[in-house]
């Protein structure tokens, strides 16, 4: 039946790429979606249509220039417009985007590498609290209990700052991706995920427990207010002025920061996601590669496998030091409580669910989880109790949804959904949605010109 | 010490693993440009010695030098950096990356790019990975592979995952090529093709051989000199011819009574 239905699936891709075709498609879904989710701002599965007309700028074959230009269109004039108009949907999107970030970065470490990591939290948090601490009072708080003098401004930095914080946000976690790095490369497997794990558990500690002898992190209250970098005003009014008729109302001033931060994680996704295919696209992601099918072998080929692990623990830390930076100035507070084991996991779930290794397949596992986790869930729970408030009934067995208990609400089981996910994924598709193909290269001289040279290639041995 | 004719130079190699000693007291020279064999029943210690030549194991005693440099405390990564490959007894492809990938893999030392390079696709960059491809599919086709190279390694038959084997120990551009029983699985037809090419690496490439093999007529056949191992120890050196007639080797590899047989009836 899998089979049938793939060459079903084959024969369509072949019917949709055919000379014009994808473009009036993608087009289409684009211009249908975009009107839906216009009209009705609160529809659930507009709004996944509009999602999934994202997706088909990229699978369906058209120009690369068109492709690109669709893609820049989409996500830089269209999201903000709607996202003005319902914000809902832009912090779905800027969630989509931290976690792709996330995931790639995870994916370095687990996919690309194969050592396992629980603790990947840690280094988003250790992004979350750089500009926590210094993007908030809590300096001047700390020199107030040092020397009881206060200092005059009351914000330690100015706001800013935050656009450097972001790259040392990457410095700083990727320093600490090397220290985790030193102890884990004595260990594999197991082992390794149990280090990690504790590793996560020990920046979660610190930043619960570092409000005493000196408060840095204000313990579990969290740190806020965290500033937010000013507004361009400037921007802001063009802005305004061009899509207000668009949106029917001004753009608020949340609202604007709504947009700023899903502007400033785009272009954060859109760097990692070229670091990451051009490094897997090198002798540095091929090492990595390399590592993860058989490390004996790797060391054999010259090598130096704790070189690289580091480098992949690195790099993968780096991405989420900066995606930290940019959620705690997007959410003006941290506390301990975001960088859980269970968030950790998450992050996880995404890349296994997606494809461990194929980067495309790891935005997508962030994408279907991050929508299921804050939207399809909780909307299906709003949809019964609305039921249950409707007092309609099921006719035959005579049900009457008000009698619908309130421990069925299905965001009350979002783990117990993943879990499920998590297990028929293992059973029948264990390489993940999208998994990873190795890249095909392009053969120069007679190897595919030439059927009988591969013919008594392949035999001849 | 060692001069200019000798690329390898083992001197009391010592290997015990707890109480068993596998490899005791091991001398070996190895004349540049020579194809030169390890033999021994099972368990001679071939393969540790193989492993320490290569830095896989550490030995406990002993110096080992490749071309007037000591390499008993290096690890395999740099070992390889100085020119040394070697292929493994049961073949260790990445069998997830397609045969280019690892052939690729193998030329690891030799490229200079720099990930900050990778990253912003330089003109240097470009131009290196685009000459290890070629250099790759070229390597491939030398071994005698052809339309493969978009192939996982993993799913081509065995007698042509060992000729990528060789290949991507090639592409680290090596002056000595330790091969671990290279012919075994393979029919005589296929090992008869082997030998051709290891002759077609020494003689057109110019690399030194050092092949551990228990098919005695492909040692017979392909080597200029061979080391006898048994029981951890070098119990004979010499040409094929004189090994073949060596009292002791016929011992060790068919008993006492059978080389008292052996001899009376040569």
């Amino acid at each position: 039946m899998l089979e049938s239905l793939k060459s079903k699936l084959r024969a369509l891709s072949a019917l949709l790429n055919q000379g014009r075709i994808p473009y009036a498609v993608c087009v289409g879904l684009i211009v249908l979606s975009t009107a839906l989710v216009y009209g009705n701002p609160r529809s659930i599965p507009s709004f996944l249509l509009f999602v999934f007309s994202a997706s088909s700028i990229y699978w369906l074959r058209m120009n690369r220039a068109i492709q690109l230009g669709l893609a820049v269109f989409f996500a830089v004039v269209l999201v903000p417009i709607l996202g003005a108009r319902n914000v809902f949907y832009l912090e779905v999107i800027f969630q989509i985007a931290v976690f792709s970030a996330l995931a790639l970065g995870l994916n370095i470490v687990v996919g690309f590498s194969g050592l396992l990591n629980f603790g990947y939290m840690a280094f988003y948090a250790v992004g979350a609290y750089l500009w926590g601490f210094f993007g908030s009072q809590q300096p001047n708080l700390l020199h107030a209990t040092v020397t009881t003098k206060a200092l005059h401004t009351p914000f330690f930095m100015a706001p800013d700052y935050f656009y450097l914080f972001i790259f040392l946000g990457v410095i700083v976690a990727a320093i600490l991706g090397l220290l985790l790095g030193l102890p884990v490369l004595r260990v594999r497997g197991d082992y390794l995920a149990i280090i990690t794990l504790a590793f996560g558990e020990i920046v979660r500690q610190l930043a619960n427990n570092l409000d005493k002898p000196l408060n840095f992190t204000n313990g579990p209250q969290g740190l806020t207010p965290i500033q937010r970098p000013t507004m361009p005003e400037g921007v802001l009014k063009l802005f305004n002025n061009l899509v207000q008729p668009l949106v029917g109302h001004r753009v608020t001033d949340s609202q604007a920061y709504n947009i700023l931060f899903y502007l400033i994680a785009l272009l954060v996704v859109v760097t990692v996601i070229i670091i990451t295919y051009r490094l897997d696209d090198s002798k540095v992601g091929r090492a990595w590669t390399a590592i993860r099918e058989d490390e004996l072998s790797a060391g054999a080929m010259g090598i130096n496998a704790n070189k690289l692990k580091l480098g992949a623990f690195a790099v993968g830390a780096s991405f989420a030091g900066a995606m930290g930076v940019l959620f705690a100035a997007s959410r003006t507070f941290v506390s301990p409580e975001t960088f859980t084991f269970l968030q950790s996991v998450g992050v996880l779930t995404m890349v296994i669910l997606g494809g461990i290794g194929s980067i495309t397949g790891v935005i997508v596992g962030a994408t279907v989880v991050t929508l299921l986790n804050i939207q399809v869930l909780q909307s299906f729970s709003l949809f019964l109790s609305q039921l249950r408030q409707s007092g309609a009934v099921i006719p035959i067995i005579n049900f009457h949804w008000s009698n619908l208990s309130n421990q069925l609400d299905p965001s009350k089981y979002q783990r117990l959904i993943f879990g499920v996910i998590l297990v028929l994924m293992m059973i029948y598709r264990p390489t993940g949605l999208l998994p990873a193909a190795r890249r095909k290269r392009e053969l120069t001289e007679r190897t595919e010109a030439d059927p009988e040279a591969t013919e008594n290639g392949a035999d001849h041995v | 010490m060692s001069d200019d004719r000798n690329i390898l130079v083992a001197k009391h190699v010592v290997k015990r693993f707890g109480g068993l000693t596998a490899v005791n007291n091991m001398n070996v020279q190895i004349e540049k440009g020579r194809i030169v064999s390890i033999i021994g029943p099972n368990g001679a210690g071939k393969t540790t010695f193989f492993n320490a030549i290569s830095g896989l194991y550490h030995c406990e005693e002993g110096t080992i030098e490749f071309e007037g440099r000591r390499i008993e405390a290096l690890k395999p990564y740099q070992i390889t950096e100085l020119r040394m490959a070697r292929t493994f007894q049961n073949i260790r492809l990445f069998g997830g990356m397609t045969v280019l990938e690892n052939i690729m893999v193998g030329a690891y030392t030799r490229l200079k790019q720099h990930p900050i390079q990778a990253v912003f696709r330089t003109a240097a960059f470009r131009a290196e990975e685009a000459e290890a491809q070629q250099r790759a599919q070229e390597l491939m086709e030398y071994v005698g592979l052809r339309g493969v190279g978009n192939e996982l390694a993993g799913s081509l038959p065995y007698g042509a995952q060992r000729r990528v084997e060789i290949a991507r120990a090639l592409a680290s551009q090596p002056r000595l090529l330790l091969l671990d029983e290279p012919a075994a699985g393979m029919n005589p037809s296929e090992s008869e093709d082997a030998l051709l090419l290891f002759r077609r690496i020494r003689d057109q490439l110019g690399i030194t051989i050092l092949l551990i093999e228990h098919d005695m007529k492909v040692v017979m056949n392909i080597s200029e000199h061979i080391y006898v191992m048994d029981h951890g120890e070098l119990i004979a050196q010499g040409g094929p011819s004189e090994i073949a007639s060596n009292h002791q080797v016929i011992e060790a590899y068919l008993g006492k009574g059978a080389a008292g047989a052996a001899t009376q009836t040569a």
